[in-house]
């Protein structure tokens, strides 16, 4: 890692980081690839979502699936954990709920490859600012 | 790719589902079928929408328009109108409560827009070890902004003039405590991080630092800028291991990005942040006590003055934070002061995150404007009480805080109307209970606590507790008197002028507001020896209802005691002096046939 050594290097950086945003590495376009966030709080994993991330990140290359999984912090969602969220290129995000293997399964076979939604949704009740400047 | 141009989404929450909102999908499904569209609309249930009030309700994407107190027999409309010939069905659209007008759109409903996230802005979005990630959200463009463009003078009144005060729970202005900070000269001064979260139910502070650790030491520096420190340290608790990884990763990164370290953006100002471990104690989330078991003495608290502004770690002058306070402290440097004050009460600004915990259906977190009513973070947010019990009381502010009951549903949350109202704002834990909770047992959990928790420096706290949990005991046991009642309120009195700090002065709140609110049941537990929540064992009688009891032995043979006696074919009989309220007849007797009273 290059150190950032003034204000006009690190807003550079925002700038190359913007577009891809922690898929860089990957080399690939994110618009064209599934991106899934596992939630990855203590009370995620305490509910199995280091073994649903797991699952996902195999399976997804496993069934030839040009995907991302990263995991992030807690969505607030506590009572129906593990959470996820996969973002489908170019729709709107949707997290899933209560996810076990088998719910894991039908999210790859059902959403993922054919778009069909699967019981679990949580819908978002929230806004969040966006600090732009 | 989708075979479906078209979702039904249904809300399948506690709520919803009580109000049929499976024949919903029941009746979309077939209405579906009948016309032929099975293949190209797929029927959805979803978990809750929050918007209980409302509901059913069914949303229809890709278009967004919600539909509310949705009925079973309403399905036909919705296929025939919307789905086929995609007209909105006027009647059961939102209506605007103010201008009575129509909303089709949930982007433009008002109770969408019920939680803002600014200190949650970046949890469950970034992923929390990737400081790139973090960059690309705008991440230490705060710092860099303070550092070439702000004096530390205008980002203390920047921070002053956006009115946030300290989300640790006792609402000191932000602004003034750096200022104060600023103020005393030394060779070295420190920005301290309070990630000591102790109070039960409270996981807000944990969330941020798993979710976004780089928020917190962003805004440490700004702190450290602004004050004239060059000395960070985090004091958090060891039993969060996975906090403390990701601070670390996150340190880390933001070390070799010269992000921490000295000339940081090249502007010659130096900023390191290390990590101290706490052992969980409670009193140590107390900021001098805080600072004591961080110099490796007892964790007690010292009076103040001297304020840790003056001489705090090491005897140089301190800046004490909680995590959620940092966390909000870039978004105001660089969205500004005015922003952030016109979210918010008049006197406390901005938002504020809870841990919603309890009987309630959404337990979670939550981060809504200051001003927001209980019954909306209740009902609305948390999605209602579990099992469709009735809402009987919210904690907030842990062990510190007090009861508050129905009376205070529509009370706006802001530091001020908690206090008012006989609880506090606290850390943010709200524990919401129902009518299966007994508010003398409760009492007695939260003092448990506190006495555990009790350093034993001072008297009051000490010994004070101790008689108050005791007492509290034999109220529950039935052992009580009316006497007992007014020497509990006495003693908390007392305990609450005369402890040395925080943990003292506000142990007895839970007592002192459970006794304003429910002083009923406090009476029937010492005047009839009945615990009307049926709680409390000693006070509780197993009896056998005659009609129902076909003497079938079975509840005989299942008690551990040999407290039941009868005949086979005959009605039973419990002994109430041999009885120990285990409850194992009650759950075997197929009939319904043991009650208590």
């Amino acid at each position: 890692m290059s150190k950032i050594t003034s204000l006009a290097d690190l807003k550079k950086k925002r700038e190359e980081l913007k577009s891809g945003l922690g898929i860089r590495t990957k080399a690939i376009d994110p618009e064209n690839v599934v991106q899934m966030k596992v939630a990855m709080a203590t009370c995620g994993i305490a509910s199995g979502a280091r073994t649903i991330m797991e699952f996902f990140s195999e399976q997804l290359e496993r069934r030839n699936v040009a995907a991302v999984v990263t995991q992030t912090g807690c969505m607030g969602y506590c009572y129906a954990e593990p959470t996820i969220e996969v973002k489908l290129p170019g729709q709107d995000p949707v997290v899933f709920g209560f996810v076990d293997l088998k719910r894991a399964d039908q999210i790859i076979e059902k959403y993922i490859k054919t778009g069909e939604l699967v019981d679990g949704i949580i819908p978002v009740n929230y806004q969040t600012i966006d600090l732009n400047v | 790719m989708s075979k479906y141009s078209m979702h039904l989404l249904v809300c399948g929450g506690t709520s919803c589902h009580s109000s049929e909102s499976d024949a919903i999908v029941c009746n979309l499904r077939d209405e579906l079928e009948a016309k032929g569209l099975m293949d190209s609309v797929q029927v959805i249930l979803t978990g809750c929408f929050g918007f209980c009030e409302k509901g059913p309700i069914v949303k229809v994407m890709p278009d967004n328009t919600i539909y509310v107190q949705v009925k079973p027999e309403d399905a036909q409309t919705i296929v025939e109108e919307h789905v086929i010939k995609g007209r909105k069905v006027t009647r059961l659209l939102y209506k605007d409560p103010v201008t009575k007008e129509s909303i089709s759109d949930s982007k433009h409903m008002g109770f969408f827009k019920k939680q803002l996230r600014i200190v949650l802005r970046n949890c469950g979005f970034i992923n929390p070890e990737n400081i790139d990630e973090y960059i690309a959200r705008d991440g230490y463009q705060a710092l860099g902004k303070v550092l070439t463009a702000m004096t530390p003078e205008e980002v203390i009144k920047e921070v002053k003039d956006s009115g946030q005060r300290g989300r640790g729970g006792a609402g000191f202005s932000t602004g003034l405590k750096w200022e104060l900070a600023r103020k005393n000269q030394s060779d070295e001064k420190y920005v301290v991080c309070n990630a000591d979260e102790g109070d039960p139910g409270a996981f807000m502070d944990r969330s941020v630092l798993e979710g976004d650790p780089h928020s917190v030491l962003e805004a440490m520096a700004i702190c450290g800028y602004s004050i004239g420190a060059d000395n960070g340290l985090i004091y958090i608790r060891a039993e969060y291991p996975l906090a403390i990884e990701r601070l670390k990763i996150a340190i880390n990164q933001a070390r070799e990005y010269g992000l921490l370290g000295n000339n940081i953006f090249g502007t010659g100002f130096n900023f390191d942040i290390t990590l101290r471990y706490g052992a969980g104690a409670f009193v140590c989330g107390e900021e001098t006590a805080l600072i004591h078991s961080m110099e490796g003495l007892r964790g007690e608290p010292t009076v103040k003055p001297p304020f840790p502004a003056e001489a705090g770690y090491n005897g140089k002058p301190t800046n004490v934070n909680n995590v959620e306070t940092f966390a909000a402290i870039p978004a105001i440097i660089l969205k500004g002061a005015k922003w952030f004050s016109s979210i918010g009460t008049v006197k406390s600004r901005g938002t504020k995150v809870f841990a919603l915990a309890g009987k309630i259906n959404n337990v979670g977190l939550i981060e809504v404007p200051m001003g927001t009513t209980l019954r909306e973070v209740i009902f609305e947010i948390g999605g209602g009480i579990r099992n469709g019990k009735k809402f009987k009381g919210i904690q907030t502010g842990g062990p510190s805080g007090g009861c508050l009951s129905e009376k205070h549903l529509d009370t706006p949350i802001d530091f001020d109307n908690l206090i008012a109202a006989g609880s506090i704002m606290g850390s943010g834990a709200m524990i919401v209970l129902d009518e299966d909770d007994c508010m003398v047992s409760m009492a007695k959990f939260f003092l448990e606590f506190t006495v555990e928790e009790s350093c034993g420096k001072c008297a009051p706290c000490r010994i004070g507790n101790k008689r108050l949990h005791e007492l509290l005991g034999q109220i529950c046991e039935g052992k009580g008197t009316l006497a007992d009642l007014d020497r509990l309120k006495n003693m908390s009195v007392v305990i609450k002028d005369t402890a040395l700090c925080g943990l003292g002065q506000t142990s007895p709140n839970p007592v002192l507001s459970m006794m304003d609110n429910y002083y009923d049941e406090y009476v029937a537990h010492v005047t009839d020896k009945k615990c009307p929540a049926g709680q409390c064992k000693s006070l509780l009688e197993y009896v056998v209802n005659a009609e129902n009891c076909v003497g079938c032995t079975a509840c005989a043979r299942v008690c551990p005691v040999n407290a039941i006696s009868g005949e086979r074919k005959e009605v039973h009989h419990i002994d109430p002096s041999i009885c120990i309220k285990c409850g194992a007849c009650m759950e075997k007797c197929k009939f319904d046939a043991i009650f208590i009273r």
